[in-house]
């Protein structure tokens, strides 16, 4: 089992409060920090390979480093905590108990990046992490960690997925549906308010102190060769203990579920869903493959946001893929016409084969539909439909055809 | 609730300066405001929508774009209480199905319904990201989670 980093605090009482954070090491990666010029913390930042924990994978010292250093206007630092991809709830864990983590990672962030302005777009639903969290804001005011050359605005979203792709994120913050924009301009280029922007996942950001501290070499030597640290793995589906695991990321997925308790239901596995719900299924015999990054892309398929969702073999996969499809549908922001017309078109296909209803052309219809438009579109939101689309009926297509027989 | 009724007090209006101070383009502070109104005026009416559109210096018809994008504002009168009942992945996985049969029986109504005597809307939403303790489902402000129907029963009980 690895060290715990991210998570050492969550059992400890009152963790999420400025007195326990401090007994624990708390804001003393934030002393060193600024003593040291912000390219150094880049580059520090830079060695320890951590890449975005967001979903995209992202190495966050390079994203850093596309903040154009000729630009005298403002420069913003915008924190995705809008955690809504299925499967996924780490975030919550971290800004329930441990917020000053955050508040840390963002300050010593914002000292690499110059920034002077921060903003945590916190889902709509998350009422009591937006509580907690905001309550640790002001305890870092009163003590005078912030409002000295950096302020944090703590904001809420209203409901809506996509809110959590990082341009969508913007058009958010900037007071409109959660429309994604056109890239390029990349964020760190032209974001939010049309200035420079880094968007960085929650737990991403509360890596950061641990590097500062401990080195970046330490951090990189937790994890796989391309990918530094630990991160925070949700479990949850037909496993005997779900939960937030945090695990290295060099770890097996079938290292992971014997960490979670192990196979529930009929204990006879059937398939496992590796990175939340965008991310192309793995089949049983699939599950030997290391949960960083490159391993999963290997292996056709993604570490997204690392929520694993684990199948026994009475779970039906056309009734999950129906599911699947529903959450899709109801999401697609409808700005693209590849992604509102498919995903409507393709839960309804999905339902009628639950139902019983389906056509024996359905199958191959929905597979054109979804290879056709993947890439096509503004954002990634349909990539991460025809995932689970094609992964679910090309690995499961027998399943399928039973309920084909028209 | 008739259009004059619909007005800020002088405290909330000083916080709708203060949330629109803190952004670069006071814009940005059009979520929180249209929580607040929700909160100030039950749901968001068009009559609240021309309001807050006012208080920004935008057109209502942008507003209403806003508004209606976004599953957290209601645009009718909702019961005292709402609840939602997740039915993504992991929550189906756990029963979540039956959980959603439950309540609609109990209640007496379907999703997007309030039942007779105001007290309850229901809903089935998509992830609310709380998978560890599935089923689960939100009520209000509250995550209730690892629900039966015994406990689902006891939790519609305390409702008022
Ligand atoms: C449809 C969609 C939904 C996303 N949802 C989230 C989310 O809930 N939280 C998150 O941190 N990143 C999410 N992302 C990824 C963000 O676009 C972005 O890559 C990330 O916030 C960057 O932070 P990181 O580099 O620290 O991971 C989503 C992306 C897409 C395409």
């Amino acid at each position: 089992m690895s060290e715990k980093i991210l998570s050492r605090n969550f059992g400890v009482k009152d963790s999420h409060t400025l007195k326990v954070y401090r007994e624990t090491g708390g804001y003393t990666a934030l002393a060193q920090a600024l003593g040291r010029e912000p390219a150094a913390i880049l580059d520090e930042v830079k060695k320890s390979n951590l890449r975005g924990l967001g979903g995209a994978g992202f190495p966050t010292g390079m994203k850093w480093s596309f903040i154009p250093k000729n630009h005298s206007g403002p420069v913003y630092l915008v924190i995705n905590a809008d955690e809504g991809e299925p499967g996924t709830f780490k975030d919550r864990y971290l800004l329930e108990r441990d917020p000053h983590a955050l508040i840390e990672g963002m300050i010593i962030a914002a000292r690499a990046i110059k920034s002077a302005l921060g903003f945590v777009y916190i889902r709509g639903e998350y009422v009591e992490p937006w509580r907690r969290f905001t309550a640790a804001v002001r305890e870092a005011y009163d003590a005078g960690y912030l409002g000295q050359g950096f302020d944090i605005v703590v904001h809420r979203g209203a409901g809506a997925y996509i809110c959590g792709e990082e341009t969508g994120l913007i058009s958010s913050l900037e007071g409109k549906k959660g429309w994604p924009k056109v890239k390029p301009p990349f964020p760190a280029i032209k974001g939010a308010f049309g200035q420079p922007t880094i968007v960085n996942n929650v737990e991403t950001i509360c890596c950061v102190p641990h590097i500062i501290n401990r080195g970046a070499a330490w951090f990189a030597g937790l994890g796989s060769k391309t990918q530094g640290g630990t991160r925070m793995y949700s479990v949850s589906g037909r496993v005997t203990t779900p939960g937030v695991y945090e695990e290295s990321c060099a770890i097996t997925l079938r290292e992971l579920i014997e960490r979670a308790g192990g196979v529930s239901g009929s204990g006879r596995l059937k398939a496992v869903v590796p990175g939340g719900s965008s991310a192309p299924i793995l089949a049983a015999h699939e599950i030997d493959v290391v949960m960083d990054v490159d391993g999963l892309r290997n292996a056709g398929t993604m570490a997204g946001s690392a929520g694993v969702i684990v199948f026994d073999d009475t779970v039906s996969i056309p009734e999950a893929l129906m599911v699947v499809a529903r959450f899709y549908a109801h999401e697609s922001c409808g700005q693209c016409t590849p992604c509102r017309e498919s995903t409507g078109w393709i839960y309804k296909m999905c339902h009628r084969i639950v139902e019983g209803k389906g056509r024996k052309d359905d199958l191959d219809t929905i597979l054109d539909v979804a290879k056709r438009g993947a890439g096509t579109t503004i954002c990634a939101f349909y990539d991460g439909a025809v995932g689970p689309y094609i992964s679910y009926i090309e690995k499961f297509r027998g399943e399928f055809e039973a309920l084909c027989q028209r | 609730m008739s259009v004059q009724s619909i007005a800020f007090s002088t405290g909330q209006l000083a916080e709708v300066r203060r949330l629109q101070g803190l952004y670069p383009d006071k814009r940005g502070a059009l979520l929180p405001v249209l929580h607040m109104a929700q909160d100030t005026f039950g749901y968001v009416s068009l009559e609240v929508e021309e309001y807050v559109a006012s208080l920004f210096g935008l057109s209502p018809a942008h507003v209403h774009e806003v508004v209606t994008f976004y599953t957290l504002y209601f645009r009718q009168p909702r019961g005292r209480h709402v609840v939602a009942v997740c039915h993504n992945l992991s929550c189906h996985l756990a029963g979540a199905p039956l959980i959603l049969a439950h309540l609609k029986e109990r209640l007496g109504i379907d999703v997007g319904e309030t039942t007779d005597d105001g007290r309850i809307t229901l809903q089935a939403v998509e992830c609310l990201c709380a998978c560890e303790a599935a089923p689960m489902m939100q009520v209000d402000d509250r995550y209730e989670m690892n629900l039966t129907p015994d406990k689902v029963d006891r939790i519609v009980e305390a409702l008022r």
